[in-house]
């Protein structure tokens, strides 16, 4: 169909004026999409008051359909559970005695523990969460990897805290406002965190790739010391995350680490906890720059 | 043929109605953008955590009314859309204003250059469209570009541009339903 001809510029100067200015405001707010685009990017929190308004009007829908998610996921569970019962039934008997014994080991080990500590005069720090709240939405069509959560500065969550599910780490609060906040998932390709080998001492980053995926890099280079199912738990460096927490299984080797996948799925958890930052000292010796010299008083803390 | 003047009222488009009824003017002015909000809202609430599954809805919706009622919107409308559309797409603020707007501008200039145009042509231009318009969000969303993420964009780019028509069957029913006659008169 050929556009109708009323927006052919003729003779008419007036029609002539009004396509002009047309272009003329289209291409000023392209510019000025350019100029905010740009100062977001130079600037990453200047909009975010604006944004988390708009998310905290959003959030409340996102409740439902968090719930209707779960909800589908479970009864999917169900059917195939009935598809599969017998043979699984069994399997499940054995992990579970094998994980009777371990959880005695665990025990032991946790007494253990506990004497040492007590020995070295170490306060055992257990951090209460500060929310439990389901996932709300992410930035589904966007490159980046965001999730919403449905708690925010009312409900003192602050920015930094990690978010964690009953399997292991899920990301960390990036932007909050009222009633609700952002979380930077591990999957993004800004996402860094300090991990360990769950078995010894091997320190690592896991990078996320923006495809899902981990990638570990050892700190230390040299022999790869890695295998194919190796699980790596946060290592507690950095200060945000408390040490030992699930996040990944080596899925693939490469030189300088390997590849990891998730632990903890954000698609397939139902609920969520926000917990405080592990060591804000360190977090905000992090902030400080080389330049600037501690006080008397910050170097006596 | 010339069509007639006053076409008889079993004939007349979007429904008969009756002889006292005509288009609601709020209606015929607010369907489209409306849609175009709900289409960029919607991605908010699927969960994607491993690659971006959904196809860019609030932007198909926008290009689709663009396509097929050129004219209707004004040249400068990607702004305000694009704003909100920022608002929940996790993108950084400006960045849908910035492509919506040149979306706008390089749409009308291919216009004016090829004026006939049938669903074959329609889908191709936007199909191009939907292609580089991802390409382009991906770059300025300030994740790091590497071949990883340039994989994960893949099958949401094939989606967007497959899933097109169906958009555009979508706006041809929405456009029935914003012209259709309802209010009455007299």
């Amino acid at each position: 169909m050929a556009p109708p001809s009323s927006r052919r510029s003729s003779f008419s100067k007036k029609q002539q004026y009004s396509v002009f200015t047309g272009y003329l405001l289209a291409t000023l707010g392209a510019l000025a999409g350019l100029g905010l685009l740009a100062l977001s990017l130079w600037q990453p929190s200047t909009f975010q008051p604006l944004r988390g308004g708009a998310t905290d009007i959003a959030a409340p829908v996102g409740e439902a359909s968090a719930t209707v998610r779960s909800g589908g996921s479970s009864t999917w569970d169900t059917i195939t559970g009935y598809w599969r019962a017998g043979s699984q039934n069994a399997q499940l008997r054995d992990e579970v005695e094998v994980a009777r014994i371990q959880l005695a080991e665990a025990k032991a080990v946790e007494a253990e523990n506990r004497r040492l500590k007590a020995l070295l005069g170490l306060a055992t720090q257990q951090a209460d969460a500060i929310a439990t709240t389901r996932l709300v939405g992410s930035s589904s069509s966007s490159a980046r990897r965001f999730a919403y959560i449905g708690v925010g500065q009312s409900d003192g969550v602050q920015i930094g805290m990690p978010v964690h599910s009953e399997r292991g780490v899920i990301g960390r609060v990036l932007e909050t406002s009222r009633g609700s906040s952002r979380v930077l998932l591990l999957t993004d390709t800004e996402s860094v965190l300090p991990v360990r080998r769950a078995a010894d001492q091997t320190v690592a980053f896991a990078e996320g790739r923006g495809d899902g995926l981990l990638r570990i890099r050892l700190i230390n280079l040299g022999l790869n010391p890695l295998e194919v199912g190796d699980v790596f738990v946060t290592s507690g460096a950095g200060g945000y995350y408390r040490p030992g927490v699930a996040v990944a299984v080596l899925s693939e080797l490469t030189p300088d680490g390997g590849i990891a996948q998730l632990i903890a799925e954000p698609s397939a958890t139902n609920f969520v906890v926000v917990e405080p930052i592990y060591e804000p000292a360190a977090v905000e010796a992090a902030g400080v720059r080389a330049s600037e010299e501690l006080s008397d008083e910050e170097l006596a803390n | 043929m010339i069509d007639r003047l006053d076409p008889p009222v079993q004939r007349r488009a979007y429904g008969s109605g009756g002889i006292n009824r005509v288009t609601s003017p709020w209606r015929a002015n607010s369907v489209h953008y409306i849609s175009i909000m709900i289409g960029s809202l919607l991605p908010l609430y699927a969960l994607a955590d491993v690659m971006p599954i959904l196809p860019p809805l609030g932007f198909l919706i926008f290009l689709g009314w663009r396509v097929m009622r050129p004219g209707l919107m004004p040249l400068w409308v990607g702004v305000p859309l694009g704003a909100f559309d920022d608002l929940f797409s996790g993108q950084p603020f400006g960045s849908a204003i910035l492509l919506w707007s040149l979306t706008m501008i390089v749409l009308e200039l291919i216009e004016t250059r090829f004026p006939w145009r049938g669903f074959w042509q329609d889908w191709f231009t936007a199909g191009l469209a939907i292609v580089l318009y991802i390409i382009a969000a991906m770059v300025v969303s300030g994740a790091t570009i590497q071949l990883t993420v340039l994989f994960a964009i893949l099958p949401q780019i094939a989606l967007s541009v497959l899933i097109y028509p169906l958009v555009a069957r979508l706006i041809a029913w929405l456009d029935r339903f914003r012209l259709s006659r309802s209010r009455r008169i007299g």
